[in-house]
């Protein structure tokens, strides 16, 4: 649409990843390691994925819109699926990888936890996500016109922003209670997250009805937020502690 | 370590060809654009001290769309309307000189417009009211009375649109299904309903034809760095084409100069013709008429000047680039003064032009000459035995020759331009006395329906070729009196004057050709192989356009050159490789003579042509303004218009917001980057306290 909409949806799609990156990724270099393997590992998944989907429609007739629009929801839930096969396969290299990285490293043990290595490999994965999903509808977003030529809804580009944003977050926090299943060996925790992803899938295909989509899959983020936040050990206990602590510098310094 | 054997890397580099090869992109852009590709633009033009024409931003302009209705609807777009600045779409009766003034003394509030063509209006001619009148010979010198049309407005029409400078786009397109999607969007979102604005999202436009030229032609010229490199980049280009000639008999192309004790008679005809929007040029009466009669007159010549070969010789010269302070013939008489032509002023005897023949109001012609040149006794004289053969060979046909009035000048013509070099004597051929009687000079509504050539409506298009109109007859009389008087004025025998006429299938099928369709059999079979490409299902452009380095002509060129090499040449029996080489035969010579191998006509009971070559005294001659030989940009001689060289041209339509919108999707982006940028700085520095550690062997907590 012009400069304003494409800024706009740029920070509303990018900015709460990137300041994760900027205060939490950025100053240790294993961190930012992780993440771009964790990025790279989401873009070989979605390769195959689109691979498979893209042998499908050409060697099917493309006038037939059902058809395609049923390829496509298969090419869609077998991606799913293999963003999580390459979520778990990327567990297990990062665990291999970490026992090597303490056997060199100078300190007592590994450089990183396993739960840091979830919530960078998670942010990774949603990272790559984002970008992939919004950078070419961001580019189209620069021009003058605005969609809605052939009937689809003027509001197309803030809620794709809004979209990107959620599974941004979305992803990190599957990656963080993924890992934390998989360490445990809770392999519903997997299972979970699999219907979760797939739920959220399936609540986009409902657009252009905005409400039905970004509502409820605003909605299952905040849950994954909490779970991901108690997996990785927080508490109620914790947050308690946080408030009395503000309360007493309060108290203290005034 | 996995070693890349060579099979499988022919397998992948097999597969990632075969994926960027059939990948289509299905992005956002084709949700939002829809791009129109039957669009004419509006160039921009430049001479020595103007530029003229339409000119859009680098990055186009961007307009809500507005369908006018009438001239009183321009309040809505000049000031009422609530979202400037708006594209005005125009139908064509409502392209006029008052409206598109308003709209350019508004261009802050008007993006740019779009004309769509539809009925013609009873008249109308962009043209200027007295064309080229700082280059014809009409100056305050020659006589003052004369000049700048003050004794008769030739073209009393014209409302000089074509020459006004306009700081937004126009463009124009046909009245086709893009129109239509157009006009469905403007209805569907931009709507005025009782009285309010109407609602975003609203339909708007989007025009590129951003020019390079600006100023006038000596700045583009300097700009252009010609003189400081091998390779250079060119701003502005300049106009010219090709002028084609014919001697009846040829002379060796490589004497130039002065020929003793030859006399020639110059027939002259213009070539081309020009409209508001350049590519879009028509010119029926304008220049057709003019050009189509003399291509029959040389026919009719043909015969008998082979037979009883007249004392003078005749010189048939179609000049190119007329409308444009005349390219062509300024590029003859200069050759002519300077030695580079095969013969020079002094040979000239006298010179007859074909002007504007098709719009007859009566049934007479009339005969233009000039005064001032006639006030010597010795012109004087040769111009009334010109008048009196031309009397002479309307003998026994359906209209009669009328001298204009005697102080009257020349109408804009060929002629003047040899006047300005040496008192010669000549007349012009004209259908209107004073004012053209041409409603739509140099306009785009000059075209066929202009000069009533109508055919039934049951034939194919083939017999529309063969039949024979009520134009081409007319049409046909001209060209036999105009042969006839060529004739006598040659110092043809008066015997054989009787046997000269002209034909009138050849008339029409040349009518038909340039005004109907140029694709069609008999056009196909006078051209070469290898330019049959050229031949459109549409009439050909009579634009001159910009002179190109390659020794290619446009379509206009090669047509009236291989139609006069068919009409007064003769066929030979040589083969395809002595037709390219013929000086290795004895009695052949290309100093002479020219040999074009050409496509033939298909037999009845076969599919291959009987191509043959043709051996022919026509020439085709570059004709460019000797204002860029001499580098004088900024003369007054010469011509020094260019067409300036443009990125691309390109229009397309989508929809845009409302400017609420987009603001509020800014500040929600703002606010969301803020609070994210906070929460994360808060949540990472107390993230020990929120997040206890997991008591694991050999597992330091940060």
């Amino acid at each position: 649409m012009t400069a304003a909409v494409f800024f706009g949806c740029a920070f509303i799609a990018f900015g709460p990843a990137f300041s994760l990156f900027i205060f939490t990724i950025a100053k240790d270099p294993l961190r930012v390691i992780i993440l771009i393997a964790g990025a790279f590992f989401w873009l070989v998944s979605l390769l195959l994925s689109s691979l498979v989907w893209f042998i499908a429609t050409k060697a099917t007739n493309a006038q037939d819109l059902t058809l395609q629009k049923d390829l496509l929801i298969f090419g869609c839930v077998f991606s799913v699926i293999l963003q999580e096969v390459f979520r778990f396969a990327y567990y297990r290299l990062l665990r291999k990888a970490n026992e090597g990285l303490a056997a060199i490293s100078e300190e007592d043990g590994p450089p990183l936890s396993v739960r840091e290595m979830a919530y960078v490999a998670g942010l990774g994965f949603g990272i790559m996500s984002g970008a992939f999903s919004m950078i070419n509808t961001l580019s189209d977003s620069l021009g003058p016109g605005t969609v809605g030529m052939f009937g689809d809804s003027q509001y197309y580009f803030i809620t794709s922003a809004l979209m990107t944003l959620a599974l941004t977050l979305l992803h990190t926090f599957w990656g963080v209670v993924f890992f934390e299943g998989c360490e445990r060996r809770r392999w519903w925790v997997i299972a979970v997250v699999l219907c979760l992803h797939l739920m959220v899938f399936s609540l986009s295909l409902l657009n252009p009805l905005y409400v039905g989509s970004i509502l409820p899959v605003y909605a299952i983020m905040l849950l994954m937020a909490v779970w991901a936040f108690f997996s990785s050990g927080g508490s109620l206990h914790n947050i308690t502690l946080l408030w009395m602590c503000r309360k007493s510098n309060t108290e203290t310094s005034s | 370590m996995w070693k890349i054997d060579l099979e499988s890397s022919k397998w992948v580099t097999f597969i990632v060809f075969w994926l960027f090869k059939n990948v289509s992109c299905n992005s956002v852009a084709q949700k939002i654009y829809v791009e129109l590709n039957n669009t004419v633009p509006c160039v921009r033009l430049l001479n020595a001290t103007h530029q003229i024409g339409c000119q859009s931003s680098i990055s186009g302009d961007t307009g809500v769309i507005h369908v006018l209705e009438s001239e009183a609807d321009l309040e809505w777009p000049l000031s009422k309307g609530p979202n400037p600045p708006y594209m005005v779409l125009l139908e064509s009766s409502l392209f006029t000189k008052s409206i598109m003034m308003k709209m350019k003394n508004a261009s802050s509030r008007v993006a740019g417009v779009v004309v769509v063509p539809k009925t013609s209006p009873r008249e109308f001619s962009p043209h200027t009211t007295c064309p080229n009148e700082n280059t014809g010979v009409y100056t305050e010198t020659y006589d003052s009375n004369l000049a700048h049309c003050n004794q008769t407005v030739w073209n009393p029409r014209g409302n000089g649109l074509s020459y006004e400078e306009f700081d937004f786009p126009v463009f124009s397109l046909k009245e086709d299904n893009e129109t239509e999607v157009i006009k469905q969007c403007y209805f569907d979102h931009n709507r005025v309903v009782n009285g309010s604005g109407p609602q975003y999202p609203l339909c708007a436009m989007q025009l590129f034809s951003h020019m390079f030229a600006v100023t006038d032609t000596a700045t583009c010229m300097r700009r252009s760095n010609i003189d400081f490199s091998s390779s250079p980049v060119m701003v502005c280009d300049p106009l010219g084409g090709y002028n084609v000639w014919a001697f009846i008999r040829p002379y060796n192309s490589t004497a130039f100069g002065h020929k003793e004790n030859e006399s020639v008679v110059i027939a002259a005809a213009r070539l081309d013709s020009r409209a508001f929007f350049l590519q879009d040029s028509t010119g029926a009466e304008g220049s057709v008429s003019g050009f189509v009669t003399l291509l029959a007159a040389a026919q009719a010549l043909r015969q008998a000047t082979q037979e009883a070969p007249p004392t003078r010789n005749i010189l048939f010269a179609f000049f190119h680039g007329e409308v444009f302070d005349y390219i062509g013939s300024s590029r003859m008489v200069y050759n002519m003064k300077n030695n580079k032509f095969v013969i020079d002023l002094d040979n000239v005897h006298s010179i007859l032009e074909i002007g504007q023949v098709g719009v007859r109001s009566g049934s007479n012609l009339f005969l233009h000459s000039d005064p001032v040149s006639r006030r010597n006794n010795t012109v004087d004289d040769e111009v009334t035995n010109l008048v009196n053969n031309l009397h002479s060979s309307t003998a026994g046909l359906n209209f009669s020759f009328v001298e204009s009035g005697f102080s009257q000048p020349l109408p804009p013509s060929s002629f003047q331009r040899f006047l300005r070099a040496r008192a010669i004597p000549g007349i012009v051929l004209a259908d209107h006395q004073t004012a053209f009687n041409n409603r739509y000079y140099e306009s785009f509504y000059d075209n066929a329906a202009h000069l009533n050539l109508t055919y039934p409506s049951n034939l194919s298009p083939e017999e529309q070729l063969e039949f024979v109109t009520d134009t081409a007859k007319s049409l046909t009389e001209v060209a036999t009196a105009v042969a006839r008087a060529l004739f006598k004025q040659a110092g043809g025998n008066d015997s054989q004057v009787n046997n000269i006429n002209a034909d009138p299938k050849t008339v029409t099928q040349m009518l038909y050709g340039f005004l109907v369709r140029s694709n069609n059999s008999w056009f196909q079979a006078v051209m070469a192989p290898e330019l049959k490409d050229v031949l459109q299902p549409n009439p050909p452009q009579y634009y001159v356009g910009v002179a190109k380095s390659s020794h290619q002509a446009n379509a206009l060129t090669y047509l009236v050159q291989y139609l006069l090499a068919n009409l007064t040449g003769t066929a030979t029996n040589l083969t395809q490789s002595q037709c390219k080489k013929p000086d290795e035969l004895p009695n052949e010579s290309t100093y002479v003579y020219s040999y074009l191998w050409v496509q033939g006509m298909v037999p009845p009971n076969s599919t291959q042509r009987e191509s043959f070559c043709v051996r022919t005294a026509v020439r085709r001659v570059m004709a460019v303004s000797p204002a860029f030989d001499l580098g004088d940009y900024v003369s007054k001689e010469y011509s020094t218009w260019t067409e300036s060289q443009r990125k691309f041209i390109k229009a397309r339509i989508f929809l845009v917001a409302s400017r609420d919108l987009e603001m509020m999707t800014l500040g929600v982006g703002v606010a969301v980057l803020f609070t994210s940028l906070l929460v994360t700085y808060f949540v990472s520095t107390k993230a020990d306290v929120l997040f206890s550690a997991v008591r694991e062997p050999a597992n330091a907590a940060y």
